[in-house]
């Protein structure tokens, strides 16, 4: 691999770019946002709960997933338990991360966590695999999407009504487009090809006969194990 | 059960914000428990695009045409100007107009 020898950048103008890069895509998360509080406040949540659920959680499908399971009552561990399991990719995300993140002071490292998700870990992994060293597209693209995924949440709870169903505007293909995007604007090396097809199979197994949720986490872990039973594959 | 009324979702809600928190920092602390060496970071190079690859399985295999219209139109559009936005933008109209027929 092409070791970093430096700590990645994390400095105001990194983020303020990473900022910009991500908002065009971000404001397709803020119709996302707009549906979940509209579907939220017609679950029945205060807009106190969903507000701060957005800031807070931000995390689509476990909020989408957390409003099947809420009533007057809640069951406490089934919902942990299934935040967990929706949210387990980001272990694996940012382990993908951690050989540029080591290099930072620990409290950069974790503040640069905080964020993390889908897109701009995406991004932010693309740059650091193609040599510019920083985490400016996780930081800044996480408070871009962060941010419009609240507004979002916002005008859904201020102004419900306006958009019945996402999915007809096409705006739930949003993640799996720009994932997509970024496959095909990966470093490409023998050993990612055989790993996408590995990891690919697996995941399509498990999504077919493993509970629900548990395909990322098992397609990830099996292209893994590509690359530890063979590191040579790596180099271009 | 943890009862809504009362402040009882604002419970409910910091309980998901630490279980989230708690895997966004875990990866990295995890692997900062364990030296790396060769095989560790081809493990997390491999990972990484596999992590990607796995998202679009279920999408590109089982998803409805709309779905699938808008995989293929982005892959197109990346191919052609290996630019993301407009591939994006482009991939999300097309299962927009798919449904809607």
């Amino acid at each position: 691999m092409n070791g970093p020898a430096q700590a990645p950048e994390f400095s105001l103008a990194a983020v303020r770019q990473g900022f910009w890069r991500l908002l065009p895509l971000s404001l397709f998360v803020g119709v996302f946002g707009l549906a979940f509080g509209l579907a939220a406040v017609q679950t029945g949540l205060s807009a106190a709960e969903i507000l701060v659920m957005s800031a807070t959680v931000f995390a689509g499908t476990a909020q989408f997933a957390a409003l099947e399971m809420w009533g007057a009552e809640v069951p406490l561990l089934p919902l942990l338990a299934t935040t967990l399991a929706i949210n387990a990719r980001m272990l694996l995300m940012g382990a993908t991360l951690y050989p540029w993140l080591r290099l930072l002071p620990p409290g950069p490292r974790y503040r640069s966590l905080i964020l993390l998700s889908d897109a701009n870990w995406a991004m932010c992994l693309n740059d650091l695999q193609q040599g510019r060293n920083t985490v400016g597209a996780l930081v800044g693209g996480g408070i871009a999407l962060w941010l419009t995924w609240w507004l979002g949440s916002l005008v859904g709870v201020l102004f419900g009504g306006q958009i019945r169903d996402p999915a007809a505007l096409g705006v739930d293909m949003v993640m799996g487009c720009f994932m997509l995007s970024m496959v095909l604007a990966g470093r490409r090396t023998r050993l990612t090809v055989l790993a996408w097809l590995v990891g690919g199979l697996a995941a399509w197994a498990a999504w077919r006969w493993l509970p629900e949720h548990s395909h990322v986490i098992v397609g990830g872990l099996a292209g893994g194990l590509v690359g530890a039973l063979f590191p040579g594959l790596g180099q271009k | 059960m943890i009862a809504v009324e009362g402040g009882g979702g604002l419970w409910l809600v910091a309980g998901m914000a630490l279980a989230t928190l708690l895997v966004r920092f875990g990866g990295v602390f995890i692997m900062s428990l364990f030296p790396l060496g060769p095989r560790g970071e081809g493990f997390i190079n491999a990972m990484a695009g596999s992590v990607l690859v796995a998202v679009l399985v279920p999408i590109a295999l089982e998803g409805d045409l709309g779905g699938r219209l808008a995989l293929l139109t982005t892959a197109g559009g990346m191919l052609l100007w290996a630019r993301p936005m407009p591939a994006i933008a482009l991939g999300v109209l097309v299962a927009a107009l798919v449904r809607s027929l």
